[in-house]
């Protein structure tokens, strides 16, 4: 299957790794990405506190071009994955938006019908390979792994995920690969987004709250699917460690590095070396020889 | 920053400023607020709330009565960091982050905000370089709202920018589109300014269903026709 990809700002500058490590899962899994060409900025949470119909205008124009090439638009970050449903949703509801908005895409010869859909790529690992597919295709287990899947708040929220998905059914990708999985009961808890910028003593403590029970669950890395939380999460631990004497030192793996690391695939495909709280690939090996001696 | 102080408990009918409910009414999502029961659950679903100087059930009540001074002058505002937490969890349908947005918006305008407080500079200053390379690159984007809000943070947040640009992760050079592509973007934008606020939005039954589950109708039963 070919998709078209919205890599997003993000993918572009601080979440490299996280492009890298897409790119070689979706190519190990037989799923292609075409990047979307001249794809612009979807004007995040921001732009809307300026001026509403420009933030909507961002994001039809990526839609609008999207859907004249006929695949369905894979959107990593989940901002601009919520973006870009929301700007959809709001199309089809709001009569007067939608006037507003054709007139100005036809300024530009781009017509929007509501038609391409909007997914994100865990959705489309799990749909198209599934749960026993990826298993299937698993070369080195993460064995003796503590896995706690983080999903943040845009994935699932404020729109329901596609049919049939759940966080709880997201959460079977963990055992598919080989690892234990940790039920992180804050798994859809805000990590803060760009208060830990902007606001640090609130920011700082939502990403505390959420490395503290990861620690206490005893998880050896939490995963994340968004990148804004991939850095907000590994960027602020030294600093947490000093402001509340604790340490909540953990990696923080997007999801396609934690898939790729199972699939077999090498450390510099999937950017490991960038992440800033380096993932020891011994880990699980360690606990798993420390459990079960005689099958290690 | 400072915090708004009430020098008067009660206000009378002629101090209130009624626009601001009609204004956020005309917001999409943010058309029921008069269906607001005041129960709470926004606030105590918000991961910031006890941060907060108002709650997100008294902002909306203030909204609807018209104390617009206090609600455009609160901390509460800034502070909502678009979680949606509120937006799936309010009985009575009210999109609370939307009607947040819209008083940013409403802040934002009539500049109504502290110097140098950073949220309003950041999506100023966001607005900006989207508008002039289509894309964002985080380090001009941070360096430009720190240089503008609090200088003296460069002492101590270069570190974790070193550590990004030795990874490969800080890109100097920001990743744009084309010229041309650029110019399609900015007339689209032109485009809606020229065509001005326009008339009140008219919601039509909703399409993509919010993350909840779904609620049983109250009341007695519709009677037949």
């Amino acid at each position: 299957m070919a998709y078209t990809y919205f890599p997003g700002c993000c993918m572009h500058g601080f979440a490299r790794h996280c492009q890298d490590s897409l790119y070689a899962v979706f190519n190990a899994l037989g799923l292609e990405l075409r990047e979307l060409k001249d794809w612009n900025c979807c004007g995040a949470t921001t732009y809307i506190a300026v001026d509403e119909y420009q933030a909507f205008a961002l994001g039809a124009r990526n839609l609008a071009m999207a859907e004249k090439l006929g695949l369905d638009l894979v959107a990593p970050c989940t901002a601009c994955f919520m973006i870009l449903k929301k700007t959809k949703d709001y199309l089809a509801r709001y009569g007067d938006l939608r006037e507003k908005i054709d007139t100005a895409l036809a300024t530009v010869g781009l017509r929007y019908e509501g038609k391409v859909e909007i997914l994100h790529p865990l959705e489309i690992i799990l749909r198209d390979v599934g749960v026993k597919g990826l298993k299937a295709k698993v070369k080195r287990p993460l064995r003796g792994w503590n896995v706690a899947p983080y999903y943040g708040c845009l994935i699932a929220r404020p729109y329901a995920l596609s049919e049939g998905f759940s966080l709880e059914a997201f959460d079977e990708f963990v055992p598919a690969l080989g690892a234990n999985l940790i039920d992180f009961e804050l798994k859809a808890r805000c990590c803060g987004g760009s208060l830990t910028g902007t606001v640090e003593e609130v920011g700082h403590r939502l990403v505390y709250i959420l490395l503290h029970q990861a620690k206490l669950a005893k998880a050896h890395a939490l995963v994340t699917v968004c990148p804004l939380c991939q850095l907000n999460l590994e960027a602020h631990q030294g600093k947490i460690k000093r402001q509340y004497g604790d340490d909540v030192t953990i990696p923080i793996p997007y999801f396609t590095q934690l898939i790729g690391m199972a699939l077999g695939l090498s450390e510099k495909a999937l950017g490991l070396e960038k992440l800033l709280v380096p993932l020891d690939w011994d880990v699980g090996e360690k606990v798993f020889a420390a459990r079960e001696p005689a099958a290690a | 920053m400072a915090r708004p102080t009430f020098s008067q408990k009660v206000k009378y009918e002629k101090e209130l400023k009624r626009d601001l409910a009609a204004e956020v009414v005309a917001t999409p999502g943010g058309e029921k607020i008069f269906s607001c029961l005041q129960c709470g659950t926004c606030g105590s679903a918000c991961p910031v709330s006890v941060y907060m100087d108002y709650t997100p059930r008294r902002l909306i009540g203030m909204v609807r009565e018209g104390f617009k001074d206090e609600v455009i002058t609160s901390f509460a505002i800034w502070l909502c960091a678009s979680c949606y937490e509120c937006t799936v969890r309010c009985p009575a349908g009210i999109r609370v982050t939307e009607v947040m947005y819209a008083l940013k918006r409403i802040a934002i305008r009539e500049g109504i905000y502290p110097r140098h407080f950073p949220v309003p500079v950041l999506a100023k200053e966001f607005i900006e370089m989207l508008k002039g390379t289509g894309r964002n690159n985080e380090f001009w984007l941070v360096l430009r709202v720190l240089l503008k809000t609090a200088p003296m943070k460069l002492l101590t947040s270069w570190p974790l920018g070193l550590r990004l640009w030795r990874r490969g992760r800080m890109c100097l050079t920001a990743s744009r589109i084309p010229k041309a592509a650029n110019a399609d973007l900015l007339r689209i934008l032109d485009s809606i300014e020229s065509q001005g606020a326009g008339e009140r939005h008219t919601a039509a039954p909703g399409s993509s269903p919010l993350a909840r589950d779904e609620q049983p109708a109250c009341g007695p039963p519709a009677k037949a026709a």
